[in-house]
C-alpha cells in the first residue's frame, strides 16, 4: 500500500484518486498536479495492503483527510472495489464530514482532470461532481 | 428586465498557433482563466457558432479544436471587455503563463 499527498490549505473542494493501482493513481495524480496547479487540495491511494493491486478503507480515508477542504471532497474511483471500499470509508466518517465528500459517476483520469480543473475556480463540491459526471453524458 | 447598470459585452477572436490546438493542457488554463471572471463568457470557432461556455472544461476540451481554428469568444458582464481580452492575450501567447512585468 502506498499513498501520498501535498498538504495545501484552500478552501477549494479537495480531490481523492483511488486506483487499484498505485502507478494509476499517482500518474492521475500527476496529470492533476501538472494541468490544473497547486490551488486543489489533492491525494491518492491504491494498492494492497501487502502489495499488488487494491484499494483498503484505511487509505481511502487517510487520502480523504489529506485532501480535506472544508468545500468537500470528490472521490474519483476506477473499478469495483474501488467504488465500494470509498463507500465504506465515507460512511466511516465523523458525521460533520460525511455530506461533504462525494464519489464521481466518472472515468478516473479524466475525471480527476475534469474535476480538479473545476475545483480550481472555487466551484462547489456539487459543480465539481457535475462536471466530472458530465463527461459520461457526452 | 434585469439589466445591471455596469452591464456591457465584448467580443474578440484569436487564431490558435498552438501545435496541437485546444488540447488538454490550454483547455485547461483557458476554463481557469475565464472562471475569474464574473462576465458570462462563450466560445465558437465559427461566428455563426455554435456558442459553448468557455467556463465548462468539459465544453472547451470537448470542442477538440485543432491548429490554425480562429476562436471567437463573446462575454456578458461587468467584466466582459477584460474577460476576452485577457483570453485573447492567453491563446497568442500560446497558453504559457503571463510573464511577470
Amino acid at each position: 500500500m502506498t499513498s501520498h499527498h501535498t498538504k495545501i490549505s484552500t478552501g477549494n473542494v479537495g480531490i481523492v484518486i483511488v486506483s487499484h493501482s498505485p502507478d494509476v493513481a499517482r500518474g492521475a495524480a500527476d496529470m492533476v498536479r501538472q494541468m490544473v496547479g497547486d490551488a486543489v487540495p489533492l491525494a491518492w491511494c491504491g494498492g494492497a495492503p501487502g502489495g499488488g493491486l487494491g484499494t483498503n478503507v484505511e487509505a481511502i480515508l487517510s487520502a480523504i483527510d489529506r485532501a480535506w477542504s472544508e468545500a468537500g471532497v470528490a472521490i474519483l474511483v476506477d473499478l469495483g472495489g474501488a467504488e465500494t471500499n470509498s463507500e465504506m470509508a465515507v460512511e466511516l466518517l465523523p458525521e460533520e464530514r460525511r455530506d461533504r465528500v462525494v464519489i464521481c459517476d466518472a472515468p478516473v483520469v479524466e475525471g480527476a482532470v475534469m474535476a480538479g480543473t473545476e475545483a480550481s475556480g472555487g466551484s462547489t463540491l456539487e459543480q465539481v461532481r457535475s462536471t466530472a459526471e458530465e463527461l459520461r453524458a457526452r | 428586465m434585469d439589466n445591471a447598470p455596469m452591464t456591457s459585452s465584448a467580443t474578440g477572436n484569436v487564431r490558435i498557433e498552438h501545435e496541437i490546438g485546444l488540447h488538454a493542457r490550454p483547455s485547461v488554463k483557458l476554463t481557469q482563466l475565464a472562471k475569474t471572471f464574473g462576465s458570462r463568457i462563450e466560445f465558437a470557432t465559427s461566428p455563426e457558432g455554435p456558442w459553448l461556455d468557455a467556463k465548462s472544461i468539459v465544453k472547451v476540451m470537448g470542442s477538440k479544436t485543432p491548429k490554425g481554428s480562429i476562436l471567437h469568444f463573446r462575454a456578458e458582464g461587468s467584466d466582459a471587455a477584460a474577460a476576452v481580452q485577457a483570453l485573447v492575450a492567453l491563446v497568442e501567447r500560446d497558453f504559457e503563463p503571463q510573464a511577470d512585468a
